[in-house]
């Protein structure tokens, strides 16, 4: 049993007719419950009758952050060490296709790396790569963690799908969470997005954070490109997922991250644009339905919309950002995946944190735990 | 209003704070002074134990202010042994609020693990308080290994709910021979108010104060309904009675 068997008895037009036939009433309901909100609930909360329902929403997700987050906001930084890769998708400027420079930093350059985003005050650390298992594989991860671990509270991962074993040994290497976005969940258009490479596979992927809860991964992150297809009918599956796994996996934290497709090299156009008020609709939503889970929201998004969003339900963030490998130190003109947008540096992004009445958590975590 | 003693310490103040959720070092800093607490404890993944110049800890840094340890975050007893060490090596104290939560939604504390872990550190050398469900026979379990006092929940962490364990902490309290310390879930002052009344040592309380308009004035207020628990406690109640005292009383001839 995993979360597939869960994943089958649902279909993307029925799903969505269901949240397109959701009434105010339904909202209301929704917006009335003091906690347990159910998948039901959270369908009615991103659908188009919640839109008269936004500011409710806010004001909910925002005191709901607060009980369980207080006023604190965490700071992490995405550490590119590979852009090779086999796989061609649609959408990523890494995409096989793309005739560029590939990189894939040694451990020298990783610990320059390394000394430039402890400079600006890290102790939270995302690991990037593009899917090229060879040059790239766990055995890569495994030295990359040994390397940077005595820098570093907490490591987090983001690179192709492995197998349960393979998490095992970078959790014990110190590994603390790994996230994996499924994309999306539209089964029959995953094919036209993922064309070529190991990624085409849409089932191996969904199992995958089943293989994280079972190797006692601390946290799992989820998420969905915000813009390949209908964002409510995507992010219904994204909660569906969660619902599962936090049942099965109940040691387990979970995040959600909110990426909106961004321009990069090669790239087509979107299909299903979210706007900022729907963004913001999706994040209360989102809290709403679970008070616990991280919400993240990276440099993708301008500097004006993140420092609205730090009220609404988000809890984790990214600033100076750089999503080019050695981007941070030795090689600043390599190819990157996106374009990040809110190019403030981490003071100027703390200093608005502290403006808004939060305090920063620069660590939250022990490399010893 | 007596003072209180665990492990040959003495404290006036029967307040307890955490130090998580607030919106700046500074507000917390001025809680924690608003409230005269000589208890705050400080989770050990939030601290930077290399640093001498910690943020949080600095603010914390007052003769009377005694550090506790947590060791939230872990979820074995194994973690909590490993980090309980740090923690003592860091912040140099061998006191410990022994914290084993593996469920990160209700933060609800693991009774086997965290027995398990108490009677390791206990070993150790630790002055152990442990937290744990309002669970009477664990209370007894723990003070037998060596546990210096317990922290039993009045409701989830962070609720705000009060004192939903009511029935079962009042057999804790009667019971236990070391301090009891309500933690989590204490909204109000007068939450904490009724757990001092019933007869609770002491009372922790973070949420409830990190996040509102005004910690410094809310830290106050907890001060003084614990006070006034307490002192109502020492004092002793009335008995609460469902009718009046009948003014003619049908046994009053016997007497005559």
């Amino acid at each position: 049993m995993n979360f597939k068997d869960t994943f089958e008895q649902y279909d993307w037009e029925s799903v969505k007719a269901r949240i397109y036939s959701m009434t105010s009433q339904d909202v209301e309901y929704a917006l009335s419950k003091k906690n347990n909100h159910t998948l039901f609930d959270f369908m009615a909360l991103m659908s188009p009758a919640a839109e008269a329902y936004l500011e409710q929403m806010a004001q909910l997700s925002h005191k709901l952050t607060q009980k369980r987050f207080g006023n604190t906001i965490q700071m992490y930084v995405p550490l590119y060490v590979s852009n090779e890769c086999q796989n061609i998708c649609t959408y990523c400027g890494f995409s096989y296709h793309n005739k560029i420079e590939r990189i894939t930093l040694t451990d020298e350059q990783i610990l320059e790396e390394v000394k430039a985003v402890k400079a600006l005050g890290y102790d939270h650390v995302l690991l990037v790569s593009g899917e090229a298992a060879k040059t790239v594989g766990v055995e890569y991860f495994k030295n990359v963690i040994k390397l940077i671990r005595p820098y570093f509270s907490q490591i987090s991962l983001e690179v192709q799908p492995l197998e349960q074993e393979e998490y095992e040994v970078l959790a014990d290497e110190g590994l603390y969470s790994v996230l994996v976005y499924q994309e999306t969940y539209n089964k029959e258009k995953y094919k036209q997005y993922h064309v070529k490479g190991r990624k085409t596979n849409f089932d191996y992927r969904l199992e995958t954070p089943d293989k994280l809860g079972d190797a006692g991964i601390h946290k799992i992150g989820l998420g969905v490109l915000l813009g390949l297809e209908d964002w409510r009918v995507d992010s219904f599956f994204c909660a569906l997922h969660l619902d599962y796994l936090r049942k099965k996996y109940w040691q387990t934290k979970f995040s959600f991250s909110f990426p909106r497709l961004r321009p990069a090299v090669g790239v087509q156009e979107t299909n299903y644009f979210i706007s900022d008020r729907e963004m913001v609709q999706l994040i209360c939503a989102y809290r709403i339905f679970d008070e616990n889970v991280e919400l993240s929201l990276s440099t993708r998004e301008s500097a004006e919309f993140r420092d609205q969003l730090i009220k609404l339900g988000i809890t984790s963030i990214s600033a100076g950002s750089k999503t080019n490998p050695g981007g941070y130190a030795i090689a600043r003109g390599s190819l990157e995946q996106f374009e990040i947008s809110d190019e403030r540096s981490p003071a100027e992004v703390a200093d608005m944190i502290h403006g808004n009445g939060y305090e920063v958590v620069w660590k939250d975590w022990d490399k010893v735990m | 209003m007596k003072s209180l003693e665990i492990a040959n310490k003495i404290f006036s103040s029967r307040l307890f704070l955490g130090t998580g959720k607030f919106a700046s070092n500074e507000l917390m800093q001025d809680a924690v002074l608003a409230s005269g607490s000589q208890m705050v404890t400080v989770a050990l993944k939030r601290v930077n134990v290399k640093n001498d110049h910690d943020d949080l800890l600095r603010h914390l840094d007052a003769s009377h202010i005694n550090l506790l340890p947590n060791t939230s975050g872990v979820r074995n007893a194994k973690e909590a042994v490993f980090a309980a060490q740090l923690a003592r090596e860091a912040l140099q104290t061998n006191w410990l609020k022994l914290e084993i939560h593996p469920d990160p939604r209700y933060l609800m504390p693991d009774p086997i693990e965290t027995l398990k872990a108490a009677e390791e550190l206990i070993k150790l050398g630790f002055i152990v308080l442990p937290y744990i469900h309002a669970d009477p026979v664990l209370c007894k379990k723990l003070e037998d290994v060596g546990a210096q006092a317990v922290m039993p929940l009045g409701s989830a962490i962070g609720s705000n709910q009060g004192l939903q364990t009511k029935s079962m902490l009042e057999i804790i309290i009667e019971q236990s021979n070391v301090p009891v310390i309500v933690d989590a879930g204490i909204g109000a002052p007068s939450h904490a108010a009724e757990a001092m009344e019933m007869g609770a040592d002491a009372v922790l309380v973070n949420t409830a104060i990190a996040v509102c308009a005004n910690p410094a004035k809310m830290a106050l207020a907890f001060k003084l309904a614990v006070e006034a628990g307490r002192i109502a406690f020492e004092t002793k109640l009335g008995v609460i009675r469902k009718e009046a005292a009948p003014s003619s009383p049908l046994t009053s001839f016997l007497s005559k």
